[in-house]
């Protein structure tokens, strides 16, 4: 790993290569798209203690732990995940650091996997927190060697900013070596513990901070003028300086951002005084071009390009009145494809179940609300980490008897330890008759398979601490648990029945691990009895992708099935089976 | 030179991201400069998914749009005819001719079309349509798709075949090294 030969990394890796070279000794992180690399890469590293927090606000204060006692420290989230811990940030922020501590944030304009398009330069800009923005994987690596330097010299936390294009696209990079500077912990009341009297004093500090960053960003070289002519002059940071290298090459000026908090007032005054036109490239929200206008700039920017969605070259040359090529067409409507619940899910069953009993169902966040789409489209809302068990209790406090009788949560394991707890708390202090739903398939699914505090394992896959849901769940004073196999439609269907009755809250833990998951043991593919199946596509009610009808009759894609055996509960005909008779011809 | 932009277009969990791997691992060995871009999440669950690979002296943005691609290499035939319209005018399509129906399809809510390779060709598009499902098979496992596929499209690269083979042994697992070495040889003489 020691190695300082060029090669092709992953922009989330390259931040793990940073973190080492930095010499990071304590990573806490909890999994979102696009930053879970980040602290899987890491983790590979046997000099950095690495591990999954149950959540994104235990993870950022376990990293201020980690600085307070002086060893250099990091954690990771996904956009929405920095609004959870944003209670510790914004208070981190007045205390400083003692060794440095550097938070990523992993925005996703576009939405490839999240719930929001929400823009985190504000949360730098209201926790007056810098913020290093890299546009490649180079940068990557070097600004999170810089962003420590920046926290210790100026006693602060340093935000890195990733987007989905940076995290995941692979540039090259040159390694070097570890080292590993540390501090000792010292007693220090008036700078770490913010009560009144004591953050009074803290504020001013920070405001002053602030003017010395902005000092530090209007001379260091993390920010970069490319002089290409004195006509056009382009402020831009992130991927979005790509699309503008990409379209105008050498020939119009750039102001590339490697800091977009605080930003460099005199810089930017200069470079718009070298130029006739001025325009500020940045995707999402206008924030540079609202702070160029409030320097009195006449400049351009979100009236000639969209506010919503990710950039790319093609757009940013629209929006440039510049040509762009255009592509070839045929004339059939080509049917999307959405992603879709794996062959062999153990989510399937289970709401296949809840739409036949017709339940209202608010989901959560995980593979599982995929159990929103067709042909399923069994969950009637999803808003964000743990909201299905708060919202079912509001919702059944108002709509009362009848609604507990037919409106359940649904919460994957890992969202559960991540905020469900909390919510379900909410159920049974101020009492709902809730049915709530553990999906518990063993494992943190979307993200990719990593460990959480029910499975008994760590992010390098030992062993360690396990956390018995039933257990948790019946201290909390609930005394209906119940448990199912989602491949068993017959008990789901009798537990579920049962536990909407039952005038007392209760909770289902439905569980099964994840059909991808490596010691799963999967069936041999079913076979369609052609003799027996009449084409009825009952089996087709469930959306199992390893499913088709051809020529008027069921066929099983023998490279996804995984015997699961969900469908042949639907076939009253017994035309699926493992071994049927005749077979698949 | 002048940026190359390649697309690996296919369905989530087709082993694109392996494909896109070690085309990039290729190009850097042979001195250009790369950028590879994926996508992880959500979308990898049997949605259709794209990765764009582009090499060249200096490359800027990771992404191919509309009209740019000089390859699409597609895992699956419907994804080639979505993706089309990223071919640039004198572009090549390396497709496996596998049907794999989307959810929309399979609930009856939207039509598989047909003849879709002779659509996209009469589109104006060169294709290059093998059953790579087939090949793969023949070489010791239906995952081997993607490694058939890169075989077909060294076809048209000016690339000795050791640099192919350099960067496979340096992407693929020990144990499986042979099979996809036979895979690449059956999509190259497909």
């Amino acid at each position: 790993m020691a190695n300082s030969s060029k090669q092709l990394m992953l922009g989330n890796k390259a931040i793990a290569r940073g973190l080492f070279e930095a010499g990071v000794c304590f990573i806490s992180s909890y999994p979102g798209t696009p930053s879970t690399e980040v602290t899987e890469e890491a983790a590979k590293y046997d000099e950095i203690y690495c591990e999954w927090a149950p959540n994104e606000k235990v993870a950022m204060e376990a990293a201020f732990g980690a600085c307070l006692a002086g060893k250099r420290s990091f954690c990771a989230q996904k956009h929405v995940g920095l609004n959870v811990a944003a209670d510790p940030l914004y208070t981190m922020s007045y205390t400083g650091v003692n060794a440095g501590m550097v938070v990523l944030v992993a925005d996703d304009p576009g939405m490839h996997s999240s719930q929001n398009e929400q823009d985190s330069r504000y949360h730098a800009i209201a926790s007056k927190v810098p913020m290093l923005e890299p546009a490649d994987s180079e940068e990557a690596l070097e600004f999170t060697k810089e962003a420590f330097e920046i926290s210790e010299k100026y006693d602060t936390p340093v935000l890195i900013k990733m987007c989905t294009r940076v995290a995941h696209s692979q540039s090259v990079v040159e390694t070097g070596e570890r080292n590993v500077p540390s501090k000792t912990y010292e007693k220090d009341i008036a700078k770490y513990v913010m009560m009144p009297g004591n953050a009074k004093k803290r504020h001013p500090f920070v405001e002053e901070r602030t003017a010395k960053l902005r000092e530090y960003a209007e001379t260091a070289p993390i920010n970069k003028v490319f002089m290409g002519g004195t006509k056009v002059g382009i402020i831009t940071s992130s991927t979005s300086y790509q699309y503008v290298r990409e379209v105008f090459g050498d020939s119009v000026s750039v102001l590339k951002l490697g800091m977009v908090n605080p930003l460099p007032e005199k810089l930017i005054k200069d470079f718009a005084a070298k130029v006739e036109e001025l325009y500020v490239v940045e995707e999402l929200d206008p924030i540079i071009e609202n702070h160029v206008k409030a320097l009195g700039l006449k400049v351009s920017g979100k009236d000639i390009l969209p506010i919503c969605d990710e950039f790319s070259q093609t757009k940013v040359a629209d929006a440039f009145g510049k040509e762009t090529p255009c592509g070839l067409k045929i004339d059939d409507e080509i049917p999307g494809r959405p992603p879709v619940m794996c062959a062999g899910c153990p989510h399937r069953g289970l709401f296949y179940v809840l739409k036949q009993n017709k339940c209202t169902v608010l989901g959560d966040i995980g593979c599982y609300t995929l159990g929103a789409v067709p042909p399923l489209s069994t969950i009637e809302m999803t808003l964000c980490m743990g909201a299905s068990i708060g919202a079912l209790h509001g919702f059944n406090k108002v709509l009362g008897g009848e609604a507990e009788k037919h409106t359940v949560a649904v919460i994957g394991d890992s969202t559960f330890m991540h905020s469900g707890m909390t919510g379900l708390a909410n159920v049974a202090y101020n009492q709902t008759n809730s049915t709530v739903i553990i999906l518990d398939n063993s494992i943190t699914g979307m993200t990719g398979h990593q460990q959480n505090p029910t499975t008994g394992y760590n992010i390098k896959g030992d062993p360690a601490g396990k956390i018995d849901l039933e257990a948790l769940v019946r201290a909390m004073g609930i005394e209906h648990v119940r448990v199912v196999d989602p491949y068993d439609l017959a008990q789901c269907d009798k537990v579920i029945k049962e536990e909407l009755e039952v005038e007392a809250p209760s909770v289902i833990i439905s569980r099964r691990p994840c059909a991808l998951l490596k010691y799963v043991k999967h069936n041999a593919p079913l076979k369609v009895d052609k003799d027996k199946c009449v084409g009825c596509k009952s089996c087709m009610r469930i959306g199992c992708p390893a499913i088709s009808i051809r020529d008027g009759k069921a066929v099983i894609d023998e490279t996804l099935c995984v015997g699961c055996n969900v469908c042949t509960q639907l076939c009253k005909l017994g035309a699926l089976c493992p071994g049927c008779e005749g077979g698949d011809k | 030179m002048e940026t190359k932009n390649i697309m690996i277009v296919g369905v989530g969990g087709q082993g694109s991201l392996l494909a896109s791997k070690i085309l990039g691992h290729l190009f850097l060995s042979q001195g250009y400069d790369v950028k590879v871009s994926e996508v992880h999440g959500m979308s990898q669950r049997g949605g259709s998914v794209v990765t764009y690979v582009r090499y060249g002296d200096k490359v800027y943005s990771p992404v191919i749009d509309e009209g740019e691609a000089d390859y699409i290499v597609s895992f699956e035939i419907l994804e080639a005819a979505r993706w089309l319209p990223y071919l640039k005018k004198e572009g090549q399509i390396v497709t496996n001719t596998q049907q794999i129906d989307p959810m929309p399809v399979i609930t009856g809510a939207a039509k598989y079309p047909e003849d879709l390779a002779d659509k996209i060709k009469n589109a104006g598009a060169k294709i290059d349509a093998i059953d790579c499902l087939a090949k793969a098979k023949e070489a010791g496992s239906a995952k081997a798709v993607n490694i058939v596929l890169l075989g077909r499209l060294s076809h048209y690269f000016d690339i000795p075949e050791e640099a192919w083979m350099a960067s496979l042994e340096a992407n693929v697992p020990a144990k499986f090294l042979e099979m996809n070495k036979k895979a690449f040889e059956l999509g190259k003489n497909a």
